[in-house]
């Protein structure tokens, strides 16, 4: 039977960390691909919320100075990165409950890839995602001015913002009993910071005691940072505070979630 | 390697608070190269024990060494000498049979090379090959199981703990996974196993412990068990409840352990077979009792259990609510 000799390491510590996050991440992608239709639904949902804004409500939102469809892209690729970072608290929901993580601690490897890998995952997939929403957003007449490098950009920026809150998302994982339970959890963060916000209506048109919140939270932070770099208009001190919001994130949540992993099992 | 693979304690492990204790002041010591049973009904610490050693949980008190070092301070170093593959056959059902060891090996910190190629013997020798580029999903228990064990393989750990390796499995894929156990341990390998079946702690075990409720009840080599609670059981089933009853204290003084009595059935464990049988027989026929079945059979862990608890192994009764469920264990700390 096997007589190989086991070839060890001799790389440093640090550059097995990394090999593990992306042996991590790589497995995760592999998923992505083996099962296609998760794919499908995570692409499904923002064409519906673009045909759904572009042509049923579309009509009776007025944007002054642009167009709504120009307006209204910008914040569903905002509001997609976010819902696809909810992904990684259903992924490592199931990878808990599945015994996976559990096989993962019995091996020498690097404490923190399996979330790491995760969220690295994530964040792949949702750019993914981006390309694909971005293609769907000039079929029904997205035309930015904000030129190549203010869309790079714009990706960039909510990217980060996405990936920091996948912390907080693979928290919510690792707390939940399975990984539907995962998913329902999420949703009380995530509505009212995606609707109560800048992604879908100018802010102005709410009302004076929801204006102050939606003004002021991070997702519509970043939605007006996003929208002024792809449509190329000022957006005052929105990317710094986005980018302020998304640190502040990930120093809070990923502690939680390290704290949380290292309890589980 | 040391002289003892595997050395554990006064080793203590709570759950839900300190009330279910799953592991209660268990000491033992499994030698290199040698295949250790841990024998025992659901609920009574084994797999605790190997979650334990495997580094996955920590103890509440007491210590444990594996290959030398300690498993709550030394917990890598650990997990560099041990395999582990269980019941749950932890694969990933999304990945093919080649990419679950790949992504092992690799996370074993193996260089690629040689974990590609070793992944392929392993596939071949477990009969896996042509599966092998096939999502795990499309796999039978027996080839969930054997390509879990494979994935313990790896990295060629001195140490494996397998967990209820066979529990579920068809007897075929059993006498499969039996083989490549046998022949792993001819290699050198250390194997600690937890099963609920006598006969696989007999066929494979030099040595064995009995758990229950956490304790260690019984030591020695399976022989010594078997010896310690004679060596037949002789099964009568009489015509009805009533004769059992009738019957029970006329063959009482036929064995030295108490006699179980379930319904029409007595159990009696005996030294000599034949010659009670036809004992007992003559006394069933003087006392003009019916019966309507006969049977002289190997022990089973179930008469282990009676015969040094004085229950049945599955009569569980607070055994059942913690130890062994993952899940409730997490809860309980949550």
């Amino acid at each position: 039977m096997s007589t190989l000799p086991a070839a060890a390491s001799t790389h440093s510590p640090l550059r097995w960390a990394v090999s593990d996050v992306l042996t991590i991440a790589r497995r995760n992608l592999l998923t992505l691909v083996r099962i296609p239709t998760a794919m499908v639904f995570l692409i499904i949902q923002p064409i519906m919320f673009v045909i759904l804004f572009r042509y049923v409500f579309g009509g009776v939102i007025k944007i002054p100075h642009i167009s709504y469809v120009n307006y209204l892209i910008p914040g569903i690729l905002v509001q997609t990165t976010i819902f696809g970072s909810v992904g990684t608290a259903i992924g490592l929901a199931e990878d808990l409950h599945k015994g996976l993580i559990e096989r993962f601690r019995a091996l020498p490897m690097a404490r923190l890839a399996v979330l790491a890998g995760r969220t690295v995952s994530d964040l792949f997939r949702n750019v993914l995602v981006l390309v694909i929403i971005t293609g769907v957003g000039f079929l029904v007449g997205f035309r930015p001015d904000g030129g190549f490098v203010g869309y790079i950009q714009a990706c960039i920026l909510m990217l980060i913002f996405a990936y920091c809150l996948s912390w907080g998302f693979a928290f919510v994982g690792l707390a939940a009993p399975n990984s539907e339970a995962a998913q329902a959890m999420t949703f009380p963060v995530i509505f009212p910071l995606t609707f109560a916000s800048a992604i879908f209506v100018p802010l102005a048109s709410m009302p004076s005691w929801l204006r102050p919140f939606a003004i002021n939270q991070p997702v519509s932070q970043t939605a007006i940072a996003v929208r002024g770099l792809m449509l190329g208009t000022p957006h005052g001190e929105s990317t710094w505070i986005a980018l302020a919001w998304s640190l502040g994130a990930i120093l809070v949540l990923a502690p939680l979630a390290v704290n949380r992993y290292r309890k589980v099992a | 390697m040391p002289e003892f693979a595997v050395e554990v304690f006064n080793l203590v492990r709570t759950f839900s608070d300190g009330e279910v204790r799953a592991l209660d002041d268990v000491s033992l010591q499994v030698p290199t190269g040698q295949v250790f049973g841990l024998l025992g009904p659901n609920g009574s610490g084994k797999t605790t024990m190997i979650r334990i050693l495997s580094t996955i949980l920590s103890p509440t008190s007491g210590k444990a060494t594996v290959a030398g070092f300690d498993v709550v301070k030394q917990p890598n170093q650990v997990r560099r000498h041990i395999g582990l593959a269980g019941q749950n056959a932890t694969v990933d059902e999304n990945l093919t049979g080649f990419e679950n060891l790949r992504m092992i090996g690799l996370l074993n910190h193996l260089n690629k090379s040689y974990v590609v190629a070793k992944s392929r013997q392993l596939l071949e020798d477990f009969g896996l090959s042509d599966a092998a580029n096939r999502t795990t999903t499309t796999y039978s228990g027996g080839m969930r199981r054997r390509l879990d064990l494979a994935a313990a393989l790896v990295a060629n750990p001195p140490i494996l703990f397998l967990d209820e390796p066979t529990t579920g499995l068809d007897p075929q894929s059993r006498q499969d996974l039996w083989a490549i156990i046998e022949h792993l341990v001819e290699g050198g390998t250390t194997v600690l196993l937890t099963t609920q079946y006598l006969d696989e702690a007999d066929r494979l075990a030099k040595q064995l412990v009995v758990l229950d409720h956490g304790k260690i009840i019984a030591e020695g080599t399976s022989a010594q068990l078997k010896a310690q609670m004679g060596t037949t059981v002789l099964a009568l089933t009489f015509a009805s409840t009533d004769g059992a009853l009738h019957a029970k204290p006329l063959l009482a003084d036929l064995s030295t352990h108490p006699a179980n009595i379930e319904g029409t059935v007595i159990e009696l464990t005996v030294e000599d077979g034949p010659r009670v049988t036809a004992d007992a027989l003559r006394r069933i026929d003087a006392a003009a009792l019916s019966l309507s079945g006969l049977a002289l059979r190997e022990p089973s862990l179930d008469d282990v259990f009676l015969s040094l608890t004085g229950h049945k192994a599955d009569d569980v009764t607070t055994s059942d609510v913690a130890p062994e469920d993952r899940r409730e264990g997490r809860k309980a700390r949550a």
